[in-house]
Protein backbone atom coordinates (compact mmCIF):
# COMPACT_ATOMS: atom_id res chain seq x y z
CA UNK A 1 0.00 0.00 0.00
CA UNK A 2 2.62 2.53 0.60
CA UNK A 3 4.82 1.24 -1.92
CA UNK A 4 2.44 2.35 -4.25
CA UNK A 5 1.64 5.77 -3.00
CA UNK A 6 5.35 5.99 -2.53
CA UNK A 7 5.46 5.57 -6.81
CA UNK A 8 2.41 7.53 -7.27
CA UNK A 9 4.16 10.16 -5.25
CA UNK A 10 7.14 9.72 -6.98
CA UNK A 11 5.52 9.65 -10.70
CA UNK A 12 3.45 13.33 -9.66
CA UNK A 13 6.88 14.93 -8.79
CA UNK A 14 8.39 13.70 -11.63
CA UNK A 15 5.64 14.88 -14.29
CA UNK A 16 5.14 18.47 -12.36
CA UNK A 17 8.55 18.53 -12.55
CA UNK A 18 8.90 17.60 -16.51
CA UNK A 19 5.86 20.23 -17.72
CA UNK A 20 7.78 23.29 -15.37
CA UNK A 21 10.99 22.74 -17.36
CA UNK A 22 9.25 22.57 -20.62
CA UNK A 23 7.24 25.73 -19.86
CA UNK A 24 10.29 27.30 -18.82
CA UNK A 25 12.13 26.55 -22.59
CA UNK A 26 8.93 27.63 -23.89
CA UNK A 27 8.66 31.13 -21.85
CA UNK A 28 12.58 31.34 -22.53
CA UNK A 29 12.88 31.48 -26.21
CA UNK A 30 10.13 34.48 -25.82
CA UNK A 31 12.35 36.53 -23.51
CA UNK A 32 15.34 35.63 -25.42
CA UNK A 33 13.84 37.12 -28.76
CA UNK A 34 12.30 39.76 -27.11
CA UNK A 35 15.27 41.08 -25.15
CA UNK A 36 17.63 40.70 -28.29
CA UNK A 37 15.05 42.35 -29.99
CA UNK A 38 15.54 45.33 -27.05
CA UNK A 39 19.19 45.20 -27.03
CA UNK A 40 20.15 45.43 -30.42
CA UNK A 41 16.98 47.69 -31.71
CA UNK A 42 16.34 50.33 -28.92
CA UNK A 43 19.09 52.51 -28.97
CA UNK A 44 17.92 53.29 -32.45
CA UNK A 45 14.60 54.27 -31.69
CA UNK A 46 13.74 58.07 -31.59
CA UNK A 47 11.59 60.29 -32.93
CA UNK A 48 13.11 60.55 -36.26
CA UNK A 49 12.98 56.62 -36.52
CA UNK A 50 8.99 57.09 -36.35
CA UNK A 51 8.84 60.26 -38.77
CA UNK A 52 11.44 60.28 -41.33
CA UNK A 53 11.59 58.26 -44.40
CA UNK A 54 14.72 56.09 -45.52
CA UNK A 55 17.67 57.87 -46.65
CA UNK A 56 20.16 56.57 -49.38
CA UNK A 57 22.29 53.50 -48.75
CA UNK A 58 25.82 54.87 -47.44
CA UNK A 59 23.97 57.64 -45.95
CA UNK A 60 22.95 57.29 -41.95
CA UNK A 61 19.90 58.13 -39.74
CA UNK A 62 16.51 57.66 -41.52
CA UNK A 63 13.60 56.16 -40.42
CA UNK A 64 10.86 54.10 -41.12
CA UNK A 65 7.66 56.30 -41.26
CA UNK A 66 6.79 54.82 -44.73
CA UNK A 67 7.14 51.32 -43.55
CA UNK A 68 4.83 51.75 -40.68
CA UNK A 69 1.84 53.96 -42.53
CA UNK A 70 2.40 51.00 -44.88
CA UNK A 71 1.54 48.73 -42.86
CA UNK A 72 -1.40 50.16 -41.50
CA UNK A 73 -2.73 50.48 -44.81
CA UNK A 74 -2.10 47.42 -46.04
CA UNK A 75 -3.28 45.11 -42.93
CA UNK A 76 -6.14 47.58 -42.23
CA UNK A 77 -7.58 47.01 -45.94
CA UNK A 78 -6.69 43.52 -45.33
CA UNK A 79 -9.04 43.45 -42.06
CA UNK A 80 -11.35 45.45 -44.06
CA UNK A 81 -11.99 42.59 -46.74
CA UNK A 82 -11.01 39.68 -44.85
CA UNK A 83 -12.62 39.78 -41.70
CA UNK A 84 -16.29 40.22 -42.87
CA UNK A 85 -15.63 37.15 -45.17
CA UNK A 86 -14.07 35.33 -42.38
CA UNK A 87 -16.67 36.12 -39.60
CA UNK A 88 -19.68 35.32 -42.11
CA UNK A 89 -18.22 32.35 -43.53
CA UNK A 90 -17.89 30.77 -39.58
CA UNK A 91 -21.30 32.25 -39.23
CA UNK A 92 -22.77 30.10 -41.86
CA UNK A 93 -20.49 27.05 -41.18
CA UNK A 94 -21.46 26.79 -37.45
CA UNK A 95 -24.83 27.76 -38.27
CA UNK A 96 -25.96 26.28 -41.39
CA UNK A 97 -23.12 24.59 -42.52
CA UNK A 98 -24.15 21.00 -42.18
CA UNK A 99 -24.34 18.31 -45.27
CA UNK A 100 -21.75 18.76 -48.31
CA UNK A 101 -21.43 22.47 -49.08
CA UNK A 102 -20.56 22.65 -45.14
CA UNK A 103 -18.12 20.12 -45.40
CA UNK A 104 -16.70 21.10 -48.67
CA UNK A 105 -16.34 24.49 -47.67
CA UNK A 106 -14.81 23.19 -44.15
CA UNK A 107 -12.39 21.32 -46.00
CA UNK A 108 -10.95 24.19 -48.29
CA UNK A 109 -10.64 26.49 -45.27
CA UNK A 110 -8.49 24.08 -43.86
CA UNK A 111 -6.37 23.20 -46.83
CA UNK A 112 -5.68 26.82 -47.02
CA UNK A 113 -4.77 27.50 -43.38
CA UNK A 114 -2.39 25.28 -44.01
CA UNK A 115 -1.18 26.41 -47.19
CA UNK A 116 2.40 28.59 -47.31
CA UNK A 117 2.00 31.97 -47.32
CA UNK A 118 4.32 32.62 -49.89
CA UNK A 119 2.17 30.19 -52.28
CA UNK A 120 -0.84 32.97 -51.73
CA UNK A 121 1.59 35.26 -52.62
CA UNK A 122 2.18 33.53 -55.99
CA UNK A 123 -1.48 33.43 -56.58
CA UNK A 124 -2.02 36.81 -56.00
CA UNK A 125 0.59 37.99 -58.49
CA UNK A 126 -0.66 35.73 -61.07
CA UNK A 127 -4.20 36.90 -60.49
CA UNK A 128 -3.92 40.39 -59.55
CA UNK A 129 -0.05 42.02 -60.06
CA UNK A 130 -0.10 40.59 -63.45
CA UNK A 131 -3.42 41.49 -65.28
CA UNK A 132 -2.78 44.80 -63.32
CA UNK A 133 0.70 45.27 -65.11
CA UNK A 134 1.92 46.44 -61.61
CA UNK A 135 2.86 45.67 -58.55
CA UNK A 136 0.19 47.22 -55.57
CA UNK A 137 -0.82 47.60 -51.87
CA UNK A 138 -4.18 46.59 -52.88
CA UNK A 139 -2.59 43.03 -54.41
CA UNK A 140 -1.23 42.72 -50.79
CA UNK A 141 -4.11 43.78 -48.55
CA UNK A 142 -5.85 40.68 -50.68
CA UNK A 143 -3.01 38.31 -50.88
CA UNK A 144 -3.06 38.79 -46.83
CA UNK A 145 -6.77 38.95 -46.85
CA UNK A 146 -6.70 35.25 -48.37
CA UNK A 147 -4.50 33.79 -45.75
CA UNK A 148 -6.74 35.63 -42.90
CA UNK A 149 -10.28 34.31 -43.75
CA UNK A 150 -9.63 30.37 -43.17
CA UNK A 151 -8.34 31.58 -40.08
CA UNK A 152 -11.11 33.58 -39.12
CA UNK A 153 -13.81 31.45 -40.19
CA UNK A 154 -12.46 28.57 -37.93
CA UNK A 155 -12.29 30.47 -34.81
CA UNK A 156 -15.53 32.08 -35.60
CA UNK A 157 -17.15 28.87 -36.25
CA UNK A 158 -15.86 27.29 -32.63
CA UNK A 159 -16.62 30.60 -30.74
CA UNK A 160 -20.27 30.45 -32.02
CA UNK A 161 -20.44 26.51 -30.94
CA UNK A 162 -19.45 27.49 -28.03
CA UNK A 163 -23.29 29.28 -27.26
CA UNK A 164 -25.51 26.98 -25.32
CA UNK A 165 -28.08 25.29 -27.64
CA UNK A 166 -30.48 26.37 -24.60
CA UNK A 167 -29.70 29.68 -25.34
CA UNK A 168 -31.01 29.36 -29.39
CA UNK A 169 -34.52 27.21 -28.32
CA UNK A 170 -34.97 30.01 -26.15
CA UNK A 171 -34.94 32.58 -28.62
CA UNK A 172 -36.56 30.34 -31.10
CA UNK A 173 -39.35 29.88 -28.67
CA UNK A 174 -39.84 33.03 -28.08
CA UNK A 175 -41.05 33.95 -31.62
CA UNK A 176 -37.21 34.76 -33.01
CA UNK A 177 -36.82 33.92 -36.83
CA UNK A 178 -33.89 31.89 -37.81
CA UNK A 179 -31.67 34.47 -38.89
CA UNK A 180 -32.56 36.72 -35.97
CA UNK A 181 -31.59 34.24 -33.54
CA UNK A 182 -28.31 33.67 -35.26
CA UNK A 183 -27.38 37.58 -35.38
CA UNK A 184 -29.15 38.89 -32.18
CA UNK A 185 -28.84 36.09 -29.67
CA UNK A 186 -25.93 33.55 -30.98
CA UNK A 187 -23.48 36.33 -32.64
CA UNK A 188 -23.56 38.53 -30.03
CA UNK A 189 -23.15 36.00 -27.22
CA UNK A 190 -19.91 34.40 -29.27
CA UNK A 191 -19.24 38.20 -30.17
CA UNK A 192 -16.06 38.20 -27.41
CA UNK A 193 -14.21 35.25 -29.02
CA UNK A 194 -14.82 36.31 -32.52
CA UNK A 195 -13.30 39.62 -31.50
CA UNK A 196 -10.33 37.70 -29.87
CA UNK A 197 -9.86 35.55 -33.45
CA UNK A 198 -9.79 38.71 -35.34
CA UNK A 199 -7.44 40.69 -33.24
CA UNK A 200 -5.20 37.56 -33.68
CA UNK A 201 -6.00 36.97 -37.05
CA UNK A 202 -4.39 40.43 -37.49
CA UNK A 203 -1.43 40.49 -35.43
CA UNK A 204 -0.84 36.85 -37.23
CA UNK A 205 -1.06 38.97 -41.05
CA UNK A 206 0.70 42.25 -39.46
CA UNK A 207 4.01 40.12 -40.11
CA UNK A 208 3.88 38.32 -42.87
CA UNK A 209 6.57 38.69 -45.67
CA UNK A 210 6.20 36.37 -48.14
CA UNK A 211 3.30 36.86 -49.51
CA UNK A 212 3.71 40.46 -49.51
CA UNK A 213 7.42 40.11 -51.79
CA UNK A 214 5.68 39.66 -55.16
CA UNK A 215 2.30 42.14 -54.53
CA UNK A 216 3.16 45.06 -52.83
CA UNK A 217 6.62 44.74 -53.43
CA UNK A 218 8.36 47.55 -51.27
CA UNK A 219 8.46 51.19 -51.74
CA UNK A 220 11.59 53.19 -50.43
CA UNK A 221 9.48 56.77 -50.75
CA UNK A 222 6.33 57.40 -48.34
CA UNK A 223 2.97 56.55 -50.44
CA UNK A 224 -0.27 56.31 -49.55
CA UNK A 225 -1.77 55.13 -52.81
CA UNK A 226 -2.97 51.29 -52.62
CA UNK A 227 -2.32 50.92 -56.51
CA UNK A 228 1.47 51.77 -56.36
CA UNK A 229 3.69 49.61 -54.59
CA UNK A 230 4.43 49.95 -50.78
CA UNK A 231 7.30 49.24 -47.75
CA UNK A 232 5.97 47.84 -44.81
CA UNK A 233 7.68 46.91 -41.56
CA UNK A 234 8.08 43.31 -42.85
CA UNK A 235 10.03 43.89 -46.09
CA UNK A 236 11.81 46.64 -44.67
CA UNK A 237 13.26 44.43 -41.86
CA UNK A 238 13.81 41.84 -45.26
CA UNK A 239 15.53 43.86 -47.08
CA UNK A 240 17.34 45.70 -44.36
CA UNK A 241 18.57 42.34 -42.75
CA UNK A 242 19.92 40.72 -45.76
CA UNK A 243 21.47 44.44 -47.04
CA UNK A 244 25.16 44.79 -46.99
CA UNK A 245 25.63 47.66 -44.46
CA UNK A 246 25.91 47.91 -40.82
CA UNK A 247 23.65 50.77 -41.00
CA UNK A 248 20.59 48.85 -42.24
CA UNK A 249 21.09 46.19 -39.88
CA UNK A 250 20.76 48.52 -37.41
CA UNK A 251 17.52 50.05 -38.61
CA UNK A 252 16.39 46.37 -39.38
CA UNK A 253 16.25 45.59 -35.78
CA UNK A 254 14.90 48.90 -34.69
CA UNK A 255 11.84 47.74 -36.99
CA UNK A 256 12.18 44.27 -35.90
CA UNK A 257 11.26 46.30 -32.38
CA UNK A 258 8.35 48.22 -33.46
CA UNK A 259 6.80 45.69 -35.40
CA UNK A 260 7.01 43.53 -32.04
CA UNK A 261 5.64 46.51 -30.08
CA UNK A 262 2.61 46.56 -32.82
CA UNK A 263 1.65 42.89 -32.39
CA UNK A 264 1.70 42.76 -29.04
CA UNK A 265 -0.49 46.11 -28.94
CA UNK A 266 -2.78 43.70 -30.99
CA UNK A 267 -2.45 41.09 -28.49
CA UNK A 268 -3.35 42.88 -25.32
CA UNK A 269 -6.25 44.57 -27.15
CA UNK A 270 -7.63 40.78 -27.28
CA UNK A 271 -7.48 39.76 -24.03
CA UNK A 272 -8.73 43.21 -22.80
CA UNK A 273 -12.05 42.71 -25.35
CA UNK A 274 -12.66 39.45 -23.96
CA UNK A 275 -12.06 40.47 -20.43
CA UNK A 276 -14.52 43.43 -20.95
CA UNK A 277 -18.59 42.89 -20.22
CA UNK A 278 -19.24 39.64 -22.45
CA UNK A 279 -16.59 37.82 -20.15
CA UNK A 280 -19.20 34.59 -20.49
CA UNK A 281 -19.16 34.10 -23.99
CA UNK A 282 -16.42 31.45 -22.72
CA UNK B 1 -61.94 11.82 -20.20
CA UNK B 2 -62.75 13.48 -16.80
CA UNK B 3 -62.67 16.74 -18.10
CA UNK B 4 -66.14 19.14 -18.29
CA UNK B 5 -67.50 19.32 -21.76
CA UNK B 6 -68.56 22.44 -21.51
CA UNK B 7 -65.29 24.16 -20.53
CA UNK B 8 -63.77 26.03 -23.63
CA UNK B 9 -61.06 24.95 -25.35
CA UNK B 10 -57.66 26.41 -25.76
CA UNK B 11 -55.35 23.69 -27.11
CA UNK B 12 -55.94 20.40 -28.22
CA UNK B 13 -53.88 17.11 -29.55
CA UNK B 14 -55.67 14.85 -31.60
CA UNK B 15 -53.55 11.58 -31.91
CA UNK B 16 -50.52 13.38 -32.39
CA UNK B 17 -47.98 10.84 -32.54
CA UNK B 18 -43.59 12.47 -32.58
CA UNK B 19 -41.61 10.92 -34.40
CA UNK B 20 -37.50 11.18 -34.52
CA UNK B 21 -36.72 9.58 -37.79
CA UNK B 22 -38.81 6.45 -37.59
CA UNK B 23 -38.97 5.85 -34.04
CA UNK B 24 -42.02 7.06 -32.16
CA UNK B 25 -41.33 8.89 -28.65
CA UNK B 26 -45.00 9.86 -28.09
CA UNK B 27 -47.47 7.83 -29.71
CA UNK B 28 -51.09 8.68 -30.25
CA UNK B 29 -52.00 10.99 -27.60
CA UNK B 30 -55.11 12.90 -27.65
CA UNK B 31 -56.11 15.67 -24.88
CA UNK B 32 -57.90 18.39 -24.06
CA UNK B 33 -57.05 21.17 -22.92
CA UNK B 34 -59.50 23.49 -21.22
CA UNK B 35 -59.08 27.50 -21.13
CA UNK B 36 -57.23 29.09 -18.10
CA UNK B 37 -56.53 25.60 -16.13
CA UNK B 38 -53.00 24.02 -15.77
CA UNK B 39 -52.36 20.54 -16.90
CA UNK B 40 -49.39 18.83 -15.55
CA UNK B 41 -47.66 16.27 -17.25
CA UNK B 42 -46.15 13.31 -15.27
CA UNK B 43 -43.67 9.76 -15.85
CA UNK B 44 -40.49 8.46 -15.73
CA UNK B 45 -37.87 9.96 -17.67
CA UNK B 46 -37.70 8.97 -20.93
CA UNK B 47 -41.37 8.83 -21.61
CA UNK B 48 -42.03 11.78 -23.90
CA UNK B 49 -43.67 14.30 -22.38
CA UNK B 50 -41.21 16.88 -22.60
CA UNK B 51 -41.12 15.30 -26.71
CA UNK B 52 -44.74 15.85 -26.15
CA UNK B 53 -44.49 19.34 -25.00
CA UNK B 54 -42.23 20.76 -27.55
CA UNK B 55 -44.37 19.67 -30.53
CA UNK B 56 -47.46 21.85 -28.70
CA UNK B 57 -45.30 25.32 -30.01
CA UNK B 58 -43.73 23.39 -32.89
CA UNK B 59 -40.39 23.05 -31.28
CA UNK B 60 -39.94 19.29 -31.80
CA UNK B 61 -39.52 20.08 -35.45
CA UNK B 62 -36.42 21.49 -34.59
CA UNK B 63 -34.75 18.93 -33.43
CA UNK B 64 -32.82 16.49 -36.12
CA UNK B 65 -35.10 14.36 -37.41
CA UNK B 66 -38.05 15.07 -35.81
CA UNK B 67 -41.29 15.12 -37.31
CA UNK B 68 -45.34 14.66 -36.18
CA UNK B 69 -48.40 12.83 -37.49
CA UNK B 70 -52.21 13.99 -36.06
CA UNK B 71 -53.20 17.16 -35.48
CA UNK B 72 -52.62 19.83 -32.93
CA UNK B 73 -55.32 22.15 -32.55
CA UNK B 74 -54.87 25.56 -31.36
CA UNK B 75 -58.14 27.62 -30.77
CA UNK B 76 -59.31 25.52 -33.53
CA UNK B 77 -56.94 26.14 -35.95
CA UNK B 78 -54.26 23.03 -36.47
CA UNK B 79 -50.86 24.61 -35.94
CA UNK B 80 -49.60 22.10 -38.47
CA UNK B 81 -51.87 23.81 -41.56
CA UNK B 82 -48.56 24.68 -43.76
CA UNK B 83 -50.52 27.81 -43.88
CA UNK B 84 -49.07 28.47 -40.08
CA UNK B 85 -46.22 30.37 -39.95
CA UNK B 86 -44.44 28.52 -36.98
CA UNK B 87 -42.22 31.70 -36.13
CA UNK B 88 -45.68 33.41 -35.51
CA UNK B 89 -47.04 30.60 -33.78
CA UNK B 90 -44.34 30.53 -30.89
CA UNK B 91 -45.27 34.28 -30.19
CA UNK B 92 -48.77 32.70 -28.94
CA UNK B 93 -47.29 29.89 -27.05
CA UNK B 94 -44.96 31.00 -24.19
CA UNK B 95 -42.07 28.74 -23.21
CA UNK B 96 -39.87 28.02 -19.84
CA UNK B 97 -37.10 25.34 -19.79
CA UNK B 98 -35.20 23.20 -17.38
CA UNK B 99 -32.57 25.32 -16.75
CA UNK B 100 -32.80 29.59 -16.94
CA UNK B 101 -31.54 30.61 -20.19
CA UNK B 102 -31.39 34.56 -19.63
CA UNK B 103 -29.39 36.23 -22.75
CA UNK B 104 -25.94 37.08 -21.24
CA UNK B 105 -25.61 39.62 -23.69
CA UNK B 106 -28.68 41.85 -22.80
CA UNK B 107 -30.03 43.49 -19.85
CA UNK B 108 -32.38 42.23 -17.32
CA UNK B 109 -34.96 44.81 -19.25
CA UNK B 110 -33.91 43.65 -22.70
CA UNK B 111 -33.98 40.25 -21.94
CA UNK B 112 -37.98 41.23 -21.00
CA UNK B 113 -38.35 43.16 -24.30
CA UNK B 114 -37.23 40.60 -26.31
CA UNK B 115 -40.15 39.13 -27.41
CA UNK B 116 -41.59 42.61 -27.95
CA UNK B 117 -38.94 43.77 -29.90
CA UNK B 118 -38.91 40.88 -32.23
CA UNK B 119 -42.95 41.80 -32.79
CA UNK B 120 -42.00 44.76 -34.73
CA UNK B 121 -41.20 48.02 -33.00
CA UNK B 122 -43.61 50.09 -30.46
CA UNK B 123 -43.60 53.22 -28.92
CA UNK B 124 -41.19 53.12 -25.41
CA UNK B 125 -43.53 53.95 -22.84
CA UNK B 126 -46.06 50.70 -24.33
CA UNK B 127 -42.92 48.41 -24.20
CA UNK B 128 -41.77 50.40 -20.67
CA UNK B 129 -45.15 49.42 -19.27
CA UNK B 130 -45.54 46.02 -21.12
CA UNK B 131 -41.93 44.97 -19.08
CA UNK B 132 -42.91 46.05 -15.97
CA UNK B 133 -46.38 44.30 -16.24
CA UNK B 134 -44.86 41.03 -17.62
CA UNK B 135 -42.01 41.18 -14.20
CA UNK B 136 -44.86 41.79 -11.91
CA UNK B 137 -47.01 38.83 -13.01
CA UNK B 138 -43.23 36.95 -12.68
CA UNK B 139 -43.48 38.41 -8.91
CA UNK B 140 -39.58 39.79 -10.24
CA UNK B 141 -40.85 43.53 -9.81
CA UNK B 142 -39.68 44.30 -6.89
CA UNK B 143 -36.24 42.72 -6.83
CA UNK B 144 -35.19 44.34 -10.24
CA UNK B 145 -36.88 47.49 -10.18
CA UNK B 146 -33.66 48.96 -9.83
CA UNK B 147 -31.18 47.76 -12.19
CA UNK B 148 -33.28 46.43 -14.53
CA UNK B 149 -30.06 48.10 -16.97
CA UNK B 150 -28.09 45.27 -15.17
CA UNK B 151 -27.07 42.30 -16.97
CA UNK B 152 -29.16 39.82 -16.30
CA UNK B 153 -26.62 37.35 -15.23
CA UNK B 154 -26.10 39.16 -11.95
CA UNK B 155 -29.61 37.31 -10.72
CA UNK B 156 -29.81 34.61 -8.63
CA UNK B 157 -30.82 31.03 -10.34
CA UNK B 158 -34.34 31.22 -9.08
CA UNK B 159 -34.73 34.85 -9.87
CA UNK B 160 -33.21 33.90 -13.58
CA UNK B 161 -36.19 31.59 -14.25
CA UNK B 162 -38.79 34.39 -12.91
CA UNK B 163 -37.41 36.42 -15.56
CA UNK B 164 -37.20 33.41 -18.36
CA UNK B 165 -41.15 33.41 -17.40
CA UNK B 166 -41.23 37.57 -17.67
CA UNK B 167 -39.67 36.86 -21.03
CA UNK B 168 -42.16 34.33 -22.26
CA UNK B 169 -45.43 36.37 -20.75
CA UNK B 170 -43.98 39.53 -22.16
CA UNK B 171 -45.83 39.12 -25.89
CA UNK B 172 -49.22 37.97 -24.22
CA UNK B 173 -49.31 34.25 -24.95
CA UNK B 174 -52.70 32.26 -25.12
CA UNK B 175 -50.64 29.24 -23.72
CA UNK B 176 -47.36 28.93 -21.32
CA UNK B 177 -45.71 25.52 -21.54
CA UNK B 178 -43.41 24.90 -18.73
CA UNK B 179 -40.51 22.19 -19.11
CA UNK B 180 -39.70 21.25 -15.72
CA UNK B 181 -39.06 24.75 -14.66
CA UNK B 182 -38.44 24.07 -11.01
CA UNK B 183 -35.59 21.07 -11.54
CA UNK B 184 -32.75 23.03 -11.13
CA UNK B 185 -34.33 25.48 -8.25
CA UNK B 186 -33.54 25.31 -4.49
CA UNK B 187 -36.92 25.07 -2.09
CA UNK B 188 -37.93 28.49 -2.26
CA UNK B 189 -37.57 29.20 -5.96
CA UNK B 190 -39.42 25.97 -6.57
CA UNK B 191 -41.85 27.74 -4.09
CA UNK B 192 -42.05 31.43 -6.14
CA UNK B 193 -42.59 29.42 -9.22
CA UNK B 194 -45.48 27.06 -7.93
CA UNK B 195 -47.43 29.93 -6.95
CA UNK B 196 -46.91 31.75 -9.96
CA UNK B 197 -48.86 28.77 -11.71
CA UNK B 198 -51.72 29.69 -9.60
CA UNK B 199 -52.00 33.52 -10.23
CA UNK B 200 -51.34 33.14 -14.22
CA UNK B 201 -53.95 30.37 -14.72
CA UNK B 202 -56.60 33.25 -14.35
CA UNK B 203 -54.91 34.59 -18.08
CA UNK B 204 -53.06 31.70 -19.73
CA UNK B 205 -53.81 28.26 -20.29
CA UNK B 206 -51.03 26.40 -18.62
CA UNK B 207 -49.26 22.80 -19.51
CA UNK B 208 -46.09 22.26 -16.92
CA UNK B 209 -44.16 18.49 -17.31
CA UNK B 210 -42.58 17.77 -13.99
CA UNK B 211 -40.32 15.15 -12.46
CA UNK B 212 -42.16 16.11 -9.03
CA UNK B 213 -45.64 14.43 -7.95
CA UNK B 214 -46.16 16.35 -5.06
CA UNK B 215 -45.66 19.71 -7.73
CA UNK B 216 -48.59 18.00 -10.05
CA UNK B 217 -50.54 17.50 -7.18
CA UNK B 218 -50.30 20.69 -5.53
CA UNK B 219 -50.80 23.16 -8.84
CA UNK B 220 -52.36 21.41 -11.37
CA UNK B 221 -56.04 20.52 -12.41
CA UNK B 222 -55.52 17.88 -14.29
CA UNK B 223 -52.69 15.08 -14.71
CA UNK B 224 -51.69 13.13 -17.62
CA UNK B 225 -49.49 10.42 -16.79
CA UNK B 226 -46.93 9.31 -19.96
CA UNK B 227 -45.65 5.83 -20.28
CA UNK B 228 -42.91 4.82 -23.09
CA UNK B 229 -44.36 7.30 -25.02
CA UNK B 230 -48.49 5.97 -24.64
CA UNK B 231 -51.08 8.64 -22.57
CA UNK B 232 -51.53 5.94 -20.33
CA UNK B 233 -54.18 8.23 -17.70
CA UNK B 234 -55.70 11.60 -17.96
CA UNK B 235 -57.88 12.82 -15.57
CA UNK B 236 -58.58 15.67 -12.59
CA UNK B 237 -55.20 15.74 -10.55
CA UNK B 238 -56.96 14.77 -7.61
CA UNK B 239 -59.01 11.63 -9.18
CA UNK B 240 -55.91 10.57 -10.67
CA UNK B 241 -53.63 10.61 -7.40
CA UNK B 242 -56.31 9.48 -5.44
CA UNK B 243 -57.98 6.71 -7.28
CA UNK B 244 -55.89 5.85 -10.53
CA UNK B 245 -58.04 3.50 -12.60
CA UNK B 246 -54.66 2.46 -14.60
CA UNK B 247 -52.33 -0.34 -12.63
CA UNK B 248 -49.30 1.36 -14.26
CA UNK B 249 -50.54 4.67 -12.68
CA UNK B 250 -50.84 3.66 -9.54
CA UNK B 251 -47.53 1.69 -9.49
CA UNK B 252 -46.00 5.37 -10.80
CA UNK B 253 -47.39 7.43 -8.70
CA UNK B 254 -46.94 5.27 -5.08
CA UNK B 255 -43.13 4.73 -6.71
CA UNK B 256 -43.49 1.25 -7.19
CA UNK B 257 -41.23 2.58 -10.29
CA UNK B 258 -40.00 5.27 -12.40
Amino acid sequence: MSARRLRRRLVSGTMTALVAVLSFVAVLALVLILGHLVAKGASSLDWSFFVRNPVPAGQSGGGVANAIVGTVIIVGLAALIGLPIGIGTGLYLAEYGVGRLGWTVRFVADVLNGTPSIVIGIFAWTWLVKPMGTFSALAGSVALAALMVPMIARTTEEMVRLVPHSLREAALALGYPRWRTSLRVIARTAMAGILTGCLVGIARIAGETAPLLFTALGNLNFTTAISQPMQTLSLQIFTYATGPFDEWHRLAWAAALVLMGLVLVLALAARWALRSRHGTAR
Amino acid sequence: MAQPADARLQLETARLTALYGRRAVVKDVSILFPTHTVTALIGPSGCGKTTFLRCLNRMHELSEGGWITGRVLLDGEDIYDPAVDAVRLRRRIGMVFQRPTPFPTMSIFDNVAAGLRVNGGRPKAELDAAVEGALRRAALWDEVKDRLRHSALALSGGQQQRLCVARALAPEPEVLLLDEPTASLDPAGTQHIEELCHELKNRYTIVIVTHNLQQAARISDYTGFFYLGDLVELGRTEELFTKPTKEQTEAYITGRFG
